[in-house]
């Protein structure tokens, strides 16, 4: 009973809790971060140096009158926010927080699941979300949100091309779909997959930017252009969602980096034993640490580059990244059979 | 004679796509009808008047003194160079002798004003791109030129600081040497923007070769300031017919070559420097004596018509004013504004590019919609 129901759902809580808080933080660390690089303050006002911002915020949108536009699609203009949030939060499910902890006498384990096929998961519920976006779009039944789903459509499909040929090529190396099993991987070669592969994960990190909707590659939401693109029409809760739903999508990108490149909770080089004091810091707070300043890494792009145009957006994705990627495959296929 | 076309396996339509007028970067209250081809811009039509407030009208009811106070509200991200082509008609109308001095302060005034108004077009163009590290950048500096104004006329949007016949107001102590300051510290960032858009491949993929338009077609188009000097045409009316102060000062006009928008973008950095260049000059020469000339109480010109025009940041700004002699306001007024010319390019400039386009190239021809409307 204890083992079976209550400590899972404990885990499930916990992870939940954390990345809903993580989600609260990270948008103020997205606009403090850009007030710092563009030399402003930033929130200041709610709590200490704008710490409960988010919280204000979120309360707003609660009290904001929930507006369904007359000519929508009512079943799937209300359907389509939890479309987007909830593949994103799911998705957690089979990220490894942290290595198997033991707490008053019971065995915690550092995920929610740990499933044989984690990684394909991973991809196939975070390919899920994009029908929140297309029909949040189409539903909205206004020439802003369509033009905006259409480019979240092509560009989240053809990005997600690349990502997946990086996937493979981690998978190459560690031999295992299970997330936990490629962590235990990177523990045994003593490198993280992030040196092995600097090809693939640099591909990676585009096609997140790209997946997430982040600039440079915000097109379906690009503000100067479609106004707010897929959302123009959302408001109040709804639109809290589609906006919980991206900062979870960029959680979700920033946490499976961390898994497959940055070696999970692993400290850094794990096996180099002058370096073993650093396994003092526990396994989560690692964790923590690298999908923090792979998070961070988002926010430093957003406050540097101008935007793509979608037609540019597209030939980066199919003239290069996907050839790049499958290339790269190709070279570790063989490095593997030959080594 | 009629041919047998293959019906389309999906039928598609143009799309017809209202930007604006309210629409986060259209600048103001600028509508734009687009047609669409999915993404692709086949037609566009401008829809202007939003804004429309009569100035040239009710110009005809005030004095000539407080039509300045009008000029002011036209284009307000560059009220001293509206002052400064309105008060010089006047006194080209009334033939009245401007002292040096003031002549001096008016050069300093406008070009302080055109640099904050490139700071402002180079913010929110490349805001507009999805910059926007360099729209606060950007504003960040202006709001030093916003300080000088403040500090020699007390405003810092709508000066209102120029009178018929000379300057309302002596320059504060140690004013120049603030200007001074502003301009090597206004020299000192400019590689911050350069750092951040020049060679940056993504500013270039969206900037060059978008929007081109020839030298020949921008002069048949009426354009003026840096969309004319961007397709290479070397028109400057402070060179070719100085005014204020301009025949004693040493710069040069900046002109691009492809007439693209990242030409003009390079030019408007470049003139951004030709005007810290004027400045140290006006600044160091600054010449003793009055700043008022001698104007007679009661402002009533001859009867007569003259034109004159200036460059103002967003091209050549003219008035044309025409007087019955007898009254004490203008019988008529004409403003021959820069952003509504350099308007009348934009269906031109966007037709064949993408919506994304559409907003880089409004940004470029940097227009001000209280200009367009007036």
């Amino acid at each position: 009973m204890v083992e079976t129901v209550i400590v899972p759902l404990i885990v499930i809580l916990t992870v939940l809790f954390a990345v809903l808080t993580t989600v609260i933080f990270m948008v103020l660390l997205e606009r403090k971060v850009q007030a710092w690089v563009q030399v402003r303050y930033g929130p200041m006002r709610v709590g200490y140096h704008g710490l409960l911002q988010t919280v204000a915020d979120v309360l707003k949108l609660f009290l904001k009158e929930d507006i369904t536009p007359a000519r929508a699609d009512r079943w799937l203009f209300t359907i389509a926010p939890l479309m987007a949030l909830v593949p994103a939060l799911i998705a957690f499910a089979v990220i490894p927080l942290s290595r198997d902890l033991t707490l008053f006498g019971l065995r915690f384990p550092g995920q929610v699941a740990d499933v044989n096929v984690g990684l394909l998961y991973v991809v196939s519920v975070g390919t899920l979300g994009i029908y929140g976006i297309i029909l949040g779009g189409w539903a909205s039944n206004s020439k802003y949100p369509l033009l905006g789903s259409l480019r979240s459509s092509a560009q989240i499909i053809s990005y997600e091309i690349a990502v997946t040929m990086t996937l493979v090529t981690v998978i190459v190396l560690s031999g295992t779909l299970s997330m936990t099993g490629i962590v235990h991987a990177q523990l045994d070669k003593g490198w993280w997959f992030g040196f092995m592969q600097p090809v693939a994960f640099f591909i990676y990190f585009v096609g997140g930017l790209a997946e997430t909707n982040r600039l440079p590659f915000d097109l379906p939401e690009a503000e100067q252009e479609l106004v707010a693109g897929f959302h123009t029409e959302y408001s109040g809760m709804r639109f809290a969602f589609f906006f919980l739903a991206e900062y979870t999508n960029m959680i979700v990108i920033s946490a499976v980096a961390t898994t497959l490149f940055l070696g999970g909770w692993l400290p850094p080089f794990p096996n180099v034993a002058w370096l073993g004091f650093l396994g003092v810091v526990p396994g989560w707070a690692w964790f923590m640490l690298k999908t923090f300043g792979f998070l961070y890494v988002f926010l430093w792009v957003r406050a540097t580059f101008p935007r793509y145009r979608y037609d540019q957006l597209m030939r980066l994705g199919w003239k290069w990244l996907i050839p790049l990627s499958i290339a790269n495959l190709v070279v570790t296929g063989l490095m593997k059979v030959l080594v | 004679m009629e041919t047998e076309t293959p019906r389309p396996m999906f039928d598609t339509d143009e799309m017809v796509l209202n930007m604006g007028p309210q629409h986060p970067s259209t600048h103001g209250v600028l509508r734009l009808v687009l047609k669409l081809d999915g993404e692709r811009v086949v037609g566009c039509d401008p829809v202007i008047g939003y804004l429309h407030r009569g100035i040239e009208k009710l110009s005809e009811h005030r004095d000539y003194t407080q039509v300045v106070l009008l000029t002011d509200r036209m284009d307000y991200v560059a009220a001293a160079t509206n002052n400064l082509g309105y008060v010089e008609t006047i006194e080209k109308l009334y033939s009245l002798e401007v002292p040096r001095r003031a002549r001096y302060i008016r050069t300093i005034l406008a070009e302080l004003q055109r640099v904050a108004s490139h700071l402002l077009w180079l913010g929110s163009s490349a805001g507009d791109l999805g910059a926007l590290t360099v729209l606060l950048f950007g504003l960040r500096e202006r709001e030093l030129v916003l300080d000088l104004f403040e500090e020699y006329c007390g405003a810092r949007l709508t000066y209102n600081t120029m009178r018929i016949g000379g300057q309302p107001v002596d320059v504060p102590p140690d004013w120049g040497r603030k200007i001074l300051a502003f301009c090597d510290e206004q020299e000192r960032k400019l590689p911050d923007y350069e750092d951040l858009l020049t060679n940056n491949r993504i500013f270039l993929q969206r900037t060059k070769g978008i929007g081109v338009i020839s030298g020949a077609d921008a002069i048949a188009l009426g354009l003026s300031g840096p969309p004319l000097r961007g397709s290479g045409v070397a028109r400057d009316v402070r060179k070719d017919e100085p005014y204020a102060a301009y025949d004693e000062m040493d710069f040069d006009i900046a002109v691009g070559t492809e007439g693209d928008t990242y030409d003009r973008y390079l030019v408007r950095l470049e003139e951004i420097r030709q005007s810290l260049r004027i400045l140290r000059q006006a600044v160091d020469g600054l010449p003793e004596g009055p700043v008022m000339g001698k104007v007679p109480r009661l402002i009533k010109p001859p009867a007569g018509e003259t034109f004159h025009a200036i460059e103002a940041p967003k091209g050549e700004l003219g008035f044309f004013v025409a007087s019955d002699g007898k009254s004490v306001s203008p019988y008529r007024m004409r403003v021959r504004p820069a952003s509504f010319c350099n308007l009348q390019a934009l269906p031109r400039l966007v037709v064949g590019h993408l919506v994304a386009d559409v907003v880089a190239l409004v940004g470029t021809i940097d227009i001000v919609l209280g200009e367009v409307d007036r």
